[in-house]
């Protein structure tokens, strides 16, 4: 049956036909007649009201992260618009499905500076995988269709649907709501090339030294457990890129470690001793290669990638098979010889234990001197069964919680890692909280990315969200810091940060909250956050020369690995 | 790495804002956009872009690739001058008297094999098809007239493949939908 509706109605019953129950957003002049309409939804359709709107961003990548399915974002015209760019963009880097509307001002106005007018496609086409204006109230549901479909297949990314007031108020005949299947110019979902696959087959199966890099291309196709059952058959060591962790869990016999800047040194160093690297939804990032110059030139290179245009961006390849991760991995198992790699597989073995002994001891077990991040993380994944999702801001806050925290769990981590966006951790972790109810949420921040984006304590507070937060203070944009520590003289140019008193912030919004001053306190501390039922913050207080190591300088060699501010590992 | 001139052509849906995804392609990676040229292509509803730009082969390998990933974008073609045909048109209006008695002015118009348009008391409009180089001679040797407006369109192609790779594609995709409704 069709009946008469307005524009604004066809949006979000188009948005409950895709599924949607959650959105994220922040009303405003141009949008108004939605939010008149979501008014009579409140049963079907949940808004969540951010404090700011790239809040609802970050928020609609964490729900979108721990969940698989797009996150779902309202906010008007103008500011609005351009205030979601930044979690735009760190969606199209993160590969994160999300659809955002934009409320913009009616079509008589466009192109005359209308207030709270912005060019939102304009701006968001280099950033967005789609973005569309809405002109019309007949192209609402078409529109709504394919942003879905285009976000949430093949390489996920970020929609943008441009809504124009009076597309907003028309009238419109609402049928039978008709989901995208199908853009002619558009093919998510490549078919595989099975000569492809047998000739990477045949290369596994004569690499003796061959290393797999998991990226998070294995958790968007939820392809774990068949990256798992290749690995095993094979006998191949797995390293993950920071969107690959969790992917293969922590304490996995074949599972060798993060990849990268400041990850784990037998995979970095090993990257430049395999014969093969088989390289699966990942994306070759600088922060992995270092100087691409030097990056395996021994090793075969294969690159499994649903997104032909990551084929030989970053490093020449040797083979590539197009398409899904898990349904590429399903084919190659069975054409795998199993084969034991034993002797391969110990040249892990000894960096792991000269970065035990050069970097983790002193960063993880400490036994005197100050808090180190390493410990206060390393704590609390231990008292959460290594089962919470981390959730993290950017810089050292980050790289401590990825190394530190082990997985047991798939999408088990929600960070920035494409973009770096400071700010990104409180909203996200939001999202992913109301993604995933029934799991704990612990975040991980500093005391500068918390302050980007610290008003989203009032959504926490609305939605009695329970997160819990662990703010590693040391008073310092710590990582930046770090990188004047050690490449240019010590000169801290507006790094020191005077801060509030956070625990009398928390308590503000009526959270619990305590301040960690000395290591005595420190496991009580995360017993009780742990407990308590709610949101709540533990301020640690971290000695601002703490740093993250090891360290692989910024376009170094990947296997140039510096053991803390002076030694650097020994290349044998 | 070699620089050359590459011709990038690219079939689209016929969307708005599609030129601004493409162009910015190039933008983003500091390459200059020598010519330009859009039109409908043979089959309704397709559009067809011209791109030419100096660049080294990785580079433009990439930018195609990036082109192709834009949803509305169909397929986009690498190509070296061998590898088409191609023309562009130029228009030069010379004022009128200087061209009077002058001997050269059949020469020239012979040996360019370019068309007379119009001619007023005030001016000739001239028109030459042809390459880059052969309109620019033209140009040169049109100088001494004291050229008033000079302007050179965008390059035109076509492949010299005997496969029409963007058919081959749409018929693809006309399986690729069959297949899909049939799986449902």
């Amino acid at each position: 049956m069709k009946e008469m509706i307005s524009g604004a109605d066809a949006l979000i019953r188009s948005l409950i036909c895709e599924g949607v129950d959650l959105v994220f957003g922040y009303p405003g002049g141009s949008i108004i007649p939605v939010y008149d309409r979501l008014y009579d939804y409140q049963d079907s359709l949940k808004h969540v009201l951010v404090r700011h709107e790239q809040g609802a961003t970050h928020a609609a990548q964490g729900y979108a992260r721990v969940t698989g399915r797009p996150g779902v974002v309202i906010v008007t015209s103008g500011p609005a618009a351009t205030n979601v760019i930044t979690g735009i963009g760190d969606a199209l880097m993160d590969s994160t499905p999300m659809v955002v509307i934009t409320g913009q001002v009616a079509t008589p106005f466009l192109g005359f500076d209308a207030f709270q007018e912005t060019d939102v496609v304009g701006i968001t086409q280099p950033l967005s995988k789609w973005s569309y204006q809405i002109r019309r109230p007949q192209d609402i549901a078409w529109a709504v269709a394919r942003a879905f479909y285009i976000a949430s297949t093949g390489r996920p990314g970020p929609v943008v649907l441009d809504f124009t007031k009076d597309a907003q108020t028309g009238m419109v005949e609402f049928g039978d709501y008709k989901k995208c299947d199908f853009i002619r110019s558009y093919t998510p979902r490549p078919e595989i090339n099975d000569d492809d696959v047998r000739r990477v087959a045949d290369m596994i199966n004569n690499s003796d030294r061959p290393m797999i890099l998991s990226g998070h291309g294995v958790m968007i196709s939820q392809a774990e457990a068949d990256l798992a059952a290749v690995a095993e058959k094979g006998d191949i060591p797995v390293a993950a890129t920071l969107l690959g962790l969790s992917t293969m869990p922590s304490d996995h016999p074949l599972y060798k470690g993060m990849l990268g800047m400041h990850g784990n040194i037998g995979p970095n160093i090993n990257t430049n001793k395999a014969d093969l690297l088989v390289a699966i939804g990942m994306r070759f990032d600088d922060r992995v290669t270092g100087n691409v110059k030097t990056y395996a030139p021994q090793a075969k290179i294969v690159h499994i990638d649903i997104d032909e245009s990551e084929f030989d961006k970053n490093i020449a390849t040797t083979a590539t098979i197009h398409g899904d991760a898990g349904e590429v991995l399903r084919k190659l198992l069975p054409l795998i010889e199993p084969r034991k790699r034993t002797e391969w597989l110990a040249r892990f073995d000894k960096p792991a234990q000269i970065e035990y002994e050069k970097v983790i001891k002193r960063e993880v077990y400490p036994e005197s001197g100050p808090m180190t991040m390493g410990e206060v993380v390393n704590k609390v994944s231990e008292a959460t069964g290594h089962k919470a999702v981390v959730v993290t801001d950017v810089g050292q806050n980050q790289m401590f919680a990825a190394r530190y925290s082990r997985y047991s769990e798939p999408r088990s981590i929600i960070t920035s890692g494409g973009l770096g966006t400071m700010g990104f951790g409180l909203p996200a972790s939001i999202g992913a909280k109301m993604g995933a109810p029934e799991r704990t949420v612990c975040f991980f921040t500093g005391d500068g990315g918390l302050q980007m984006t610290m008003q989203e304590l009032g959504t926490i507070l609305e939605y009695n969200t329970d997160i819990k937060i662990i703010l590693l203070n040391n008073n310092f944009l710590g990582n930046v810091r770090q990188w004047q520590a050690l490449f240019f003289n010590d000169r801290f140019s507006q790094t020191p940060l005077i801060n509030p008193d956070f625990v009398m912030i928390a308590k503000a919004y009526g959270f619990g909250a305590e301040n960690v001053d000395t290591r005595e306190q420190l496991d009580g501390a995360i017993r009780r956050m742990l407990e308590h039922d709610g949101t709540y913050l533990i301020n640690v207080n971290i000695d601002e020369t703490d740093m993250i190591f090891p360290m692989t300088p910024a376009g170094s060699d990947v296997n140039n690995i510096m053991l803390n501010a002076t030694e650097t590992y020994p290349i044998d | 790495m070699d620089e050359q001139l590459f011709t990038v052509t690219v079939f689209s849906e016929n969307q708005v804002g599609l030129l601004n995804q493409i162009s910015i392609i190039f933008t983003r990676r500091c390459l200059n956009i020598e010519s330009l040229s859009v039109s409908p292509s043979s089959i309704k509803g397709i559009h067809k872009f011209t791109i030419t730009c100096f660049s080294n082969r990785p580079m433009m390998e990439r930018v195609v690739k990036q082109i192709e990933k834009r949803i509305d974008v169909l397929k986009s073609f690498l190509y070296t001058d061998d590898e088409i045909v191609y023309q562009e048109v130029a228009l030069y209006k010379v004022p009128t008297p200087q061209l009077l008695d002058d001997k050269n002015v059949e020469l020239i118009i012979r040996r360019h094999n370019a068309r007379i348009l119009e001619i007023t008391r005030e001016y000739v409009v001239l028109e030459k098809t042809g390459h880059s180089d052969e309109t620019e001679a033209l140009f040169e040797e049109l100088r001494k007239y004291d050229i008033r407006q000079f302007v050179r369109s965008g390059r035109v192609a076509v492949t010299k493949d005997t496969h029409e790779y963007l058919n081959m594609y749409l018929d693809e995709q006309e399986r690729r939908k069959a297949r899909q409704c049939q799986s449902l």
